[in-house]
């Protein structure tokens, strides 16, 4: 699928004192994710898409088909639309396998695009296509819930929450799954999320949303770069890294990347991708320390040539650095005094350090 | 103590079938109309809510005269079919059935409405995203996932079917093979004096009622463990 589809939503709802009002055209490439606080009109957004809010004059066109328009409403039934949410929606009185094939077995065969086996593989479920689904864990069943969707082969995946009801661990369990998925099977997703690490490992591109409106859509790289981005409001500003897998298994339990743009190398604990694979890495801004020379003798790893290139005040103590590593942003937290005692300037070069177990691919 | 006579025997067979038709008829018209009770927004559903609870509060005689006004040769219902050259339905074994659809309409509507509510529009909702339509999505999900209630529904709609007395007796009279039913039999025997006879009915009914809550509560302790 190469064509350059859109999403384009438009609709109002007034509703006890909550207004939500969207007009938006939104590229269907990768992974959108529609970020806010709860209660501003994220999920609203993913049902009237889906056609499961009711709406009155709303439109949602889909590419070149019409969803919902003037007279004109497709049901959910029709819109070849996967859906995930956050709390397990599986069916109870059915078997994994029979819950994967629920909506492969009503999609016409010339549509069907994956088989059980490949996403049970891909997902890691093929051994328990037999099993009950109260005997799964969290983490399991959610996976059970994205196979089965994508196994209807939709035009969209739409996720809601996906892991937020799921503990850390089950998390970081899903997650690769999730950048597999928006990388290679060509399916674009569009995802509802407070989470701002979902966000910065999933999305290409964001659209922000405030009291039931939207703020702004932007490209993530584009929404990483801004000092007040709305992304760094809970924990602090917070950095991407783009980075190919060089050596998965390079030693001591770590991992080789080398960053797209540069050659500089980033060393993180092991992760389970392919070689050559695309890899992002988060990075917190109070997680990079700043020196003038490349310091060899510390228990620092990672340390990368950098361009200060604006310095931000943020309270009485500490200073907001953006950098730049090759083509890639990178925030520094530092405090004013080491600003002072480093005679830190706009323009400067310097050597960003950064603890390679503060990293997570 | 158990002989029962042919009367009796066919009193038995009269409940059964109009307990029987009553629950079938109760359960279809039951289902879609729990449904929207428990997923709607409107405030007609609250007005409905309390029409369908109306016959635990009201004495069943006062529901039974009113079903007798309208089914009889002079009512809304009773004069349509006249008109239409069929029979009126007063003291009819069919005026039973439709005075016990409503009567026991609450015993089927409310277990099923709570199942509805616990179950939530989520499996419902991923179902059509998987390509399910409403009658696909009725049968391979809501029955499936429904089914302790809708179980509870008919056993309690069968049991209290059987149990009713004051509407059969304003609706039904007192015709042997056509309206004359257990409860009513038994009063018969009470009033005629034979305490032995009105025992040995009372007693099956006694023990089929205590079966049937037995039945119910143990579905229910089943069914509570099923979700997720």
């Amino acid at each position: 699928m190469t064509s350059e589809k859109v999403l384009q939503v438009q609709g109002n709802i007034r509703h006890k004192g909550f207004q939500f009002s969207v007009d938006c055209t939104l590229p269907m490439q990768g992974v959108t994710a529609i970020f806010g606080r709860s209660g501003c009109g994220k999920t609203t957004l993913l049902r009237l898409v889906a056609g499961l809010e009711k709406v009155n004059q709303a439109k949602v066109h889909f590419g070149t088909q019409v969803w919902q328009d003037k007279g004109v409403f497709v049901p959910l039934h029709q819109r070849r639309i996967g859906l995930v949410f956050q709390e397990h929606s599986l069916f109870s009185h059915l078997t994994v396998r029979d819950n994967m094939l629920y909506g492969y077995v009503r999609t016409p065969q010339v549509l069907r695009r994956f088989s059980l086996e490949s996403i049970s593989i891909l997902l890691g479920l093929e051994t328990m296509l037999d099993r009950r689904i109260d005997a799964l864990s969290g983490g399991q069943r959610q996976r059970v819930a994205i196979g089965r969707a994508l196994l209807t082969s939709p035009q969209l995946l739409l996720l809601d929450e996906p892991l937020s009801a799921l503990d850390y661990r089950t998390k970081s369990e899903i997650m690769p799954f999730l950048e597999h998925l928006s990388q290679h099977l060509g399916v674009p997703i569009l995802m509802v999320s407070h989470s701002v690490e979902e966000v910065e490992r999933l999305a290409n591109q964001i659209v922000f949303m405030d009291h039931g409106k939207i703020e702004r859509i932007e490209r993530l790289q584009q929404a990483l770069s801004r000092v007040d981005s709305p992304l760094f409001r809970h924990e602090g500003a917070s950095s991407i890294l783009m980075a190919e897998l060089a050596n998965q298994d390079a030693g001591d339990g770590l991992s080789e990347l080398v960053l797209a743009g540069c050659r500089s190398i980033l060393w993180i604990p092991k992760i389970s991708y392919q070689q050559g694979e695309q890899v992002r890495v988060r990075v917190l801004a109070r997680d990079v320390a700043l020196s003038l020379i490349a310091v060899i003798d510390s228990s620092l790893l990672n340390v990368l040539p950098a361009k200060i290139v604006q310095i931000t005040m943020q309270d009485e103590a500490r200073v907001l650095i953006k950098l730049l590593v090759g083509v890639q942003t990178l925030f520094a937290q530092v405090t004013q005094r080491s600003l002072r005692q480093l005679q830190l300037t706009e323009g400067m070069s310097v050597y960003a350090l950064i603890k390679a177990v503060a990293l997570v691919g | 103590m158990f002989d029962i006579t042919s009367d009796d025997l066919s009193a038995i067979i009269l409940t059964l079938k109009l307990a029987g038709l009553t629950t079938l008829i109760l359960l279809s018209i039951a289902a879609p109309l729990a449904w929207w009770l428990a997923n709607g927004k409107s405030l007609g559903r609250v007005v409905v809510q309390a029409l369908v609870a109306l016959p635990l509060v009201l004495p069943p005689t006062v529901l039974g005269f009113y079903m007798l006004m309208m089914l009889g040769p002079k009512g809304a219902i009773g004069g349509q079919l006249e008109s239409w050259g069929w029979h009126h339905l007063a003291f009819t074994f069919e005026g039973l059935v439709v005075s016990s659809v409503l009567y026991s309409m609450p015993f089927a509507v409310q277990p099923l409405q709570e199942t509805f509510s616990n179950l939530g529009r989520r499996p419902i909702e991923v179902a059509a995203a998987m390509g399910a339509n409403a009658i696909d999505r009725f049968f391979t999900v809501i029955l499936p996932l429904c089914k302790g209630g809708f179980a509870i529904a008919a056993t309690l709609t069968f049991a209290h079917t059987i149990g009713e007395f004051g509407v059969i007796l304003m609706v039904g009279g007192n015709i042997p093979g056509e309206t004359h039913v257990l409860s009513t039999v038994i009063y018969d025997y009470a009033e005629s004096m034979n305490y032995e006879a009105a025992h040995r009915l009372s007693f099956i009914l006694l023990i089929f009622a205590f079966a049937v809550l037995f039945t119910v509560y143990a579905l229910n302790k089943r069914f509570e463990t099923v979700k997720l």
